[in-house]
């Protein structure tokens, strides 16, 4: 699993690539916090994730939360496959806000 | 016909293989022989009466039980060679959902369903709140996380019991007797839970069970075990058109022809 970050536009783009479990998730968890604490907004792309586990998820919903509580923007990008399906069958789905890429985020948010 | 979701392309691959197991209880036989394969991402459902050997299959498979004779390999794993550590770290990746749910009395449902992860993962109670959350969600089982086992209905015990078993996103689901002491109604919805489940977490479950129905409606294959023994594999519509008179029997609800031998029965009386 590797974890990049990046600026584009207001957002900390947060960069996953291979497959996050119960061993990658706390550090996916302790990044996406530490972004929201400092008062970043965060897009996390999901493009390159064939698979994400239970802990995982869990990750992106407490980072949402903090995200909604601090007023904050977040959201997933590139949600396809397994974690698609995963989403959908917990019906997280339908909580995050999902785009298909970074552009179309920034555009929607501009719109 | 009651439709299935249909077991993904991977059904192939050989996550369980048993092997000429022999099982015996002190001196009575209980399995004779048994070879069984079960394949990545189907439900197989093994089912048969009770006092089949069904159910002490089940334990021989997660190692609770050592067979006189015989192989069993899972996930690769020869469970009948496998020292203390390597079945550990095993049964991590295995799920288990009991008969009656087997939960803590004196821990809430939502506590019973994070001992899992609370044991043997070093995540945040935080993020093990959320994972727990998720799948009694997943389960039907909003709002509960607070409340006592002595609290829920058999039904809601049983969702309990399987949100627990999948907490930990296992690679096989093993289920005991998952419709035992249901009514029909909710027997169906924890059938539903189960599909769910395998869609939701691309699982391979075992079920153990003795309910016909549930097993037309789940199974991807059905082994049937009587006396010890497979007497047929196949899939539904396999079994269906079996030649075997006891599963003709079975699938028709049939009594067992109890056949006597005179002698033992006289020896049995006049000992």
């Amino acid at each position: 699993m590797e974890m990049s970050t990046r600026t584009e536009g207001a957002y900390t783009v947060v960069e996953l690539k291979g497959e996050v479990d119960l061993h990658f998730s706390p550090g996916l968890r302790d990044r996406l916090l530490s972004e929201l604490d400092d008062g970043h907004p965060v897009l996390v792309d999901l493009g390159e994730v064939g698979y994400m586990d239970s802990s995982g998820i869990a990750s992106l919903v407490e980072a949402y939360q903090l995200a909604r509580n601090n007023d904050l923007d977040f959201g997933l990008v590139g949600v396809k496959g397994p974690v698609l399906q995963v989403l959908q069958l917990s019906r997280l789905d339908k909580v995050f806000p999902i785009d298909a890429t970074v552009d179309e985020r920034i555009s929607r948010d501009a719109g | 016909m009651t439709q299935t979701d249909p077991a993904p392309d991977t059904a192939q691959e050989v996550l369980i293989d048993v092997r000429g197991v022999v099982a015996r209880y002190g001196h009575r036989l209980v399995l004779d022989g048994v070879d069984l394969e079960v394949h990545s991402g189907e439900i197989m459902v093994i089912m048969g009466v009770s006092g089949s050997g069904k159910s002490t299959l089940l334990r021989l498979m997660l190692g609770l039980k050592q067979p006189t004779r015989g192989s069993i390999r899972v996930m690769g794993h020869e469970v009948t060679r496998a020292g203390t550590r390597e079945l550990y770290r095993l049964r991590e990746q295995l799920g288990v959902a009991f008969q009656g749910g087997a939960m803590i009395g004196s821990l809430t449902i939502g506590e019973n369903v994070s001992l899992p992860l609370t044991e043997h993962t070093d995540l945040d109670v935080r993020t093990i709140r959320i994972i727990a959350r998720m799948k009694l969600e997943m389960m039907g089982l909003s709002d509960v996380e607070d409340m006592m086992p002595a609290q829920l209905s058999g039904g809601m015990l049983k969702r309990a019991g399987l949100a627990r078993a999948i907490v930990g996103d296992p690679k096989i689901l093993f289920f005991d007797e998952p419709s035992a002491g249901l009514d029909p109604v909710t027997a169906v919805e924890l059938d539903e839970r189960i599909l769910l489940a395998r869609r939701a977490m691309n699982l391979t479950i075992v079920v153990v069970t003795h309910e016909l129905e549930s097993a037309i409606k789940i199974a991807d294959r059905i082994a049937v075990i009587q006396d010890g023994r497979v007497l047929e594999t196949g899939t539904v519509e396999e079994i269906r058109a079996s030649g075997d008179e006891h599963i003709q029997d079975m699938l028709h609800r049939r009594p067992r022809k109890e056949t006597i031998d005179p002698d033992a029965y006289l020896d049995r009386l006049t000992k």
